[in-house]
């Protein structure tokens, strides 16, 4: 982890960059939005039961945006819907992070070809960081799309503004 | 002077802690007492009838999982035997034991999505964990047969994707030992649990006329009273071999057809399918899964119109064919579209905490409401 | 319990000239068809007449026929003029276990249906939906509008054989 590797002198002193502190934080406790869609919210709500535990690195679900840090957009994004996502987006204070789960929340999935109400991915209304591939994504496929999140901020710094 | 009041409409979004999908209420209150209750659907609308007309017949399986995500083996079951109708054709035995044994161990997987959801939408929390520890025994069964967890693809027309692995037989017997247990435990925990049934008895009353009505089926209607059920009216596949009863709602410590007959009834049929299970798991006689599936399905021109008992209820197809390779229109007649219309009648007098109790009871998956 | 063809004689004895004719070529089922205007009266008769007695609607779905003339609009796309959309009803007792499919058809230009909201409050939410994907107006229903598409949804009726998709709609590009 990098923060404790540095010797304990005159006990309970750590040294350590300003930018890690703050980074080990963030990466420790994504609190993320429970917003399912469809099929994958299941997958979702599976991974965060006992048998694979969210819990465990820190993320739990909360009710609203305005306490949360993360949003887990699981599930067909239709048009009637994007304009409120968008919206719920906006209501989540900075720093804040998007998974996007599934092929649907990807690229439209299955219903790329003739589905007439369905948004093509939800990239083209919020920006994404991590995409976790599958259809629907099996619980360790989450698991590792939210280790891939906790690398993206592990590698940030506090002087370049987050996207 | 007299006291100016006005009603207020309050809304329940798109989004909402409660896990039933992407449903919008739009309530009209006046303090705490619902005087309307207007639910908004299409958030989830994603094309399947326009799909079905573009792909060929067996390409739309998969499309008919998606539909009740969490029933997807009664779906694709429901699919099947309808464009099975249709053709004509004869199924080997093994082919209809093996699906009426994957569609049982879906609905008791279904169900304990349901009666967990129920709980944790009203506070209790911990039947959640322990169901959905239940329900990996269930899903790891399906994953041995055809390798997906939740959305399978596995009942083709005239048999199945793959047969099933040598192991199956003695890890469900093992999982039957293990489940009655849970049922207990589950009983002690929820289902006579003194803060459960105030919130839910006397809740939500449907009566049996109203019921028939607006169309309700599943376990809406069967907890108003009465015992109709599509596997003992219409028998499809080899229902009609098997002993089991249909559970009702009796009004046990409430009135009959409020919010936790309807639960009561759930968790009574899970052990019915566990009694269909034991029946058919040692009479799988032996055969080839594939050798009944056409090459080519040309259906000939015609309409048909087949159902299934789903754990949400009645899931009917409308097929229409016209003599091509794709459909001419496939029409679902989902379970929880129609049940969902009771929400207006229901809540009426109710207070704004009741509304997410009815809701439960109802038993809901928005997939197959908005197709 | 009575077959297809015995409602059907009770039907044509009680409203003669409503009753279009019955449609025995199907493989599974026969089909009635009805006059679209009348089609409330017959739905009372049917479910309170004591020999028939048919208290649940199952389904009742729309459909586009597609019979008519392909020509082409002014993008050079096909269109279909003329022809009908149809309704198909499926309806089944619950005491005396019989089950009966009814159908009516309108033409395309002008689609207009009786409702039959006041005979089964199921149809409320299935002719929305008929009117949503496929524009047919049912008349004396107490509530026509969208259901599952948005409610300013420009671009037509989504089922019909001939629809186009837009190219954008609120500012996001729809198709692929």
């Amino acid at each position: 982890m990098g923060l404790l590797d540095k010797e304990f002198s005159d006990g309970n002193i750590v040294i350590a960059k300003v930018d890690d502190l703050m980074n080990w934080a963030r990466l420790s406790s994504i609190w993320q939005l429970g917003f399912g869609l469809a099929c994958c919210a299941i997958e979702m709500m599976a991974t965060s039961a006992s048998h694979y535990d969210f819990d465990r690195f820190g993320v739990i679900p909360r009710n609203t945006p305005r306490q949360a840090d993360a949003i887990i957009i699981s599930g067909t994004v239709t048009l009637k819907m994007a304009t409120r996502i968008k919206r719920l987006y906006e209501q989540m204070p900075d720093p804040k992070y998007i998974i996007s789960m599934g092929s649907c929340a990807n690229c439209g999935g299955p219903y790329w070809e003739h589905g007439y109400h369905v948004l093509k991915g939800i990239d083209r209304v919020i920006p994404v960081d991590v995409y976790v591939p599958g259809c629907p994504p099996r619980p360790e496929a989450l698991l590792e799309g939210l280790l891939k999140l906790q690398e993206k901020i592990r590698n940030e710094s506090l002087r370049k503004k987050i996207a | 002077m007299a006291l100016k009041t006005e009603t207020m409409v309050l809304n329940m979004g798109p989004q909402h802690p409660s896990t039933h999908g992407v449903l919008r209420l739009e309530l009209d209150i006046e303090g705490e007492l619902i005087l309307g209750v207007k639910p908004h659907i299409g958030y989830l609308h994603r094309c399947f009838e326009k799909h079905a007309e573009a792909m060929t017949y067996p390409q739309v399986i998969p499309y008919t999982d998606r539909l009740d995500y969490l029933a997807a083996m009664g779906n694709n079951f429901g699919y099947v035997t309808t464009v099975e109708k249709l053709l004509g054709i004869q199924i080997p035995e093994r082919v209809e034991y093996i699906r009426v044994i994957m569609a049982e161990l879906q609905r008791i997987a279904s169900h304990l999505v349901a009666i967990a959801t129920n709980g944790a939408d009203i506070g209790a929390l911990t039947p959640f964990l322990y169901l959905f520890r239940d329900r990996e025994y269930i899903l790891s069964l399906f994953e041995m047969t055809c390798g997906a967890r939740m959305l399978y693809n596995y009942m083709w027309i005239g048999g199945l994707s793959h047969d099933i692995h040598p192991d199956f037989v003695r890890k469900t017997k093992e999982f039957i030992i293990h489940f009655r247990p849970t049922i207990v435990e589950l009983n002690n925990l929820l289902t006579f649990n003194k803060i459960f049934i105030e919130r839910t008895a006397n809740i939500g009353i449907l009566p049996v006329d109203t019921a028939i009505n607006f169309g309700a089926s599943g376990p809406v209607l069967r907890g108003s009273g009465l015992p109709f059920d599509v596997r003992k009216e219409d028998p499809y596949s080899i229902y009609n071999r098997f002993d089991f009863e249909i559970p009702t709602g009796k009004g046990l410590v409430g009135t009959v057809g409020d919010c936790w007959d309807r639960y009561y009834v759930r968790v009574l049929e899970m052990e019915q399918s566990l009694r269909i299970i034991e029946q058919a798991i040692d009479k799988i006689p032996e055969g080839d899964v594939h050798s009944a599936i056409p090459k080519r399905i040309k259906p000939p021109k015609g309409t048909v119109y087949s159902r299934v008992e789903n754990p949400r209820g009645e899931l009917g197809y409308f097929i229409i064919s016209d003599g091509n390779l794709n459909p001419f229109r496939v029409k679902v007649r989902a379970p929880s579209f129609v049940n969902l219309e009771l929400m207006g009648e229901l809540c009426k007098g109710h207070l704004v905490a009741d509304v997410i109790a009815i809701l439960g009871s109802l038993d809901i998956v928005l997939g197959e409401i908005d197709r | 319990m009575k077959n297809p063809e015995e409602i059907f004689e009770l039907l044509k004895t009680e409203f003669a000239d409503v009753i279009l004719g019955i449609d025995k070529e199907t493989p599974t089922e026969p089909i009635i068809a009805v006059d679209p205007t009348q089609i409330s009266k017959v739905g009372l008769f049917l479910r309170d007449n004591v020999a028939l007695k048919f208290d649940s609607l199952m389904v009742l779905s729309g459909v586009d026929d597609a019979n008519g003339t392909k020509v082409k609009d002014e993008d050079g796309t096909d269109m279909i003029s003329g022809g009908t959309l149809s309704v198909y009803y499926h309806l089944h007792s619950t005491n005396l276990k019989h089950k009966i499919t009814l159908k009516v058809s309108t033409p395309r230009e002008n689609p207009q249906v009786e409702s039959v909201y006041n005979v089964w409050r199921t149809s409320d939410w299935h002719e929305r939906e008929a009117y949503d994907m496929f524009g047919i107006i049912f008349l004396n229903h107490p509530d026509l509008r969208r259901i599952l598409m948005p409610y300013d949804w420009e671009a037509g009726y989504p089922l019909r054989k001939d629809y186009k998709n837009p190219e954008f709609y609120k500012g996001m590009k729809v198709p692929y």
